[in-house]
């Protein structure tokens, strides 16, 4: 029964960072500097995995569609799919609940045993907003374009890998990807990618604002704020795809 | 004018605070002392609003605090600066922009305005060039005179201090309790400082109230303390060596 009594703290942490804040310009100032964190410090490593991935998922298609049934333009409408679809604002998401995640649970975390969040409190200022409406809208904000991103560089890689090891040819990927394209599906990514900055930021902040004790729980409430936004990713990501795709 | 009634509270079962009322002086230093876990933080922590009470009441010029709601504890919080035991600046901040926080928050005061009184600050507790400064590179007392100059950023009415002195040496801890002294004098605020520390206690205490296993167990000033006849008050007192020396060297004048 503890997770129902975790779900009634985390509705009234939510009530309470949906305030109105002290003062909205202080509020824009560090949503700005949240954007440049998050987004901006998520560039490379999104990059990274996506040109990676993007490789690896166009030769494993080219694997797995060696048969003369199957035209070769195949491997590029799996690839796109599969990045579109699934790869980017899925696992792409899992990995910034790693990296952002734990980031927002150890900052607070910090703050909230080193007495800097009893600070604000005393201060009149709402702790709970000041610290984390600025880091979802954030979050909201520039995840779509790091998935859009990475959607692009996942492509792009396929590319270079698929035609540098002779898989498919430049011609039939690019007819691969643009075959039978469904805006739809991207429209889908966003979707699902929106909801996941909501977990991935909320629970994080969840876990970092009500950290007790000292170092060894902040980096407790990390490992933890990671874990249960990747499964509420996971579990959202069944919930959305029925909802939108059935 | 500060006053708790009645005040209890407990952590799972155990009885921190028991029935604990205290009237404290207007614009005087007002010390609370005790051993460490005998509640006199959890105390603090309940006044400043950090904690609810399980019963009592803490009242600000006779309002029940306790009774507000969110935005009429806001505007009382307005008026309450804090010194916490480790500073608490935020690290993300300079020295500077930790002063000017409150202000950017609460008033309509202009970027040089702002600046100004955050010299003035600085300046007020000898720390005129920290201003671009991270917590980081300031030593332990200065991070305590930053605290007390972003305290006292808002000119506040009352100002609470979690135990000014911990983790500094004597001769800083001897500058800190000035500090605090002048100040409550200047601007004639209500100080109320948490401390173990007798050395702090004889320096600066006007109305010392003692407390023991989480209950209000004594209450004076810096001169009756030393001759209290408290068995409890007298074996925090006069725990040390040279408290000792100090006692007998009293009863033989």
């Amino acid at each position: 029964m503890q997770w129902l009594q975790h779900l009634g703290k985390f509705y009234i942490f939510l009530s309470v960072i949906f305030k109105r804040p002290e003062r909205w310009s202080i509020y824009r100032q560090q949503t700005v500097k949240e954007i440049d964190s998050i987004g901006i410090g998520s560039l490379g490593i999104v990059s990274i995995i996506s040109v990676f991935m993007g490789a690896v998922i166009c030769i494993q298609s080219a694997f797995g569609f060696e048969s003369p049934w199957i035209p070769l333009y195949a491997v590029g409408v799996s690839t796109r799919d599969i990045i579109i679809l699934e790869f980017s604002p899925t696992v792409v998401c899992l990995i910034l609940a790693g990296k952002v995640g734990s980031n927002i649970a150890g900052e607070i975390g910090t703050m909230r045993v080193t007495e800097q969040i009893d600070a604000l409190e005393i201060m009149g200022i709402n702790s709970k907003g000041y610290l984390v409406l600025p880091k979802i809208l954030a979050a909201i904000m520039i995840f779509p374009f790091l998935i859009v991103l990475s959607m692009f560089l996942g492509l792009l890689g396929g590319y270079l890998a698929g035609v540098a090891v002779n898989a498919v040819t430049s011609y039939e990927y690019i007819y691969g990807i643009t075959y039978d394209f469904k805006p739809f599906n991207v429209t889908y990514a966003l979707l699902k990618t929106v909801v996941f900055a909501f977990i991935i930021t909320s629970v994080s902040a969840y876990h970092g604002y009500y950290t007790r004790g000292g170092a060894l729980e902040v980096g407790r409430s990390s490992t933890r704020a990671v874990v249960y936004s990747s499964i509420l990713v996971l579990l959202f990501n069944v919930i959305i795809t029925q909802i939108l795709l059935s | 004018m500060i006053e708790v009634t009645g005040i209890s509270k407990s952590f799972n079962e155990k009885q921190v605070l028991q029935d604990i009322s205290i009237k404290f002086l207007e614009g005087k230093t007002n010390m609370i002392i005790g051993e460490s876990g005998s509640g006199k933080t959890v105390l603090t922590k309940i006044m400043v609003g950090l904690f609810p009470p399980d019963a009592g009441d803490v009242l600000y010029d006779g309002h029940s605090f306790t009774a507000m709601n969110f935005d009429g504890k806001k505007e009382v919080r307005k008026q309450i600066g804090m010194l916490f035991q480790g500073g608490a600046l935020f690290d993300s901040l300079t020295v500077e922009e930790n002063i000017i926080f409150p202000l950017s928050m609460f008033t309509t005061q202009t970027e040089a305005e702002k600046r100004d009184r955050a010299q003035f600050c600085l300046e007020r507790v000898n720390l005129p060039s920290a201003g671009k400064l991270y917590p980081s590179e300031l030593s332990g007392g200065m991070k305590k005179r930053v605290g007390i100059a972003r305290a006292i950023s808002m000119n506040p009415r009352y100002l609470f201090c979690d135990e000014p002195n911990s983790g500094l040496d004597p001769r800083t801890s001897i500058l800190i309790d000035n500090l605090i002294r002048q100040i409550t004098e200047e601007l004639r605020i209500t100080t109320i400082v948490i401390t173990h520390d007798m050395n702090s206690v004889i320096e600066i205490g006007e109305n010392v109230v003692f407390i023991f296993n989480g209950q209000k167990w004594w209450q004076g000033n810096r001169s009756e303390i030393l001759h209290s006849e408290n068995a409890e008050l007298n074996r925090f007192v006069y725990a040390s060596t040279f408290m000792q020396r100090v006692r007998n060297s009293l009863k033989q004048a």
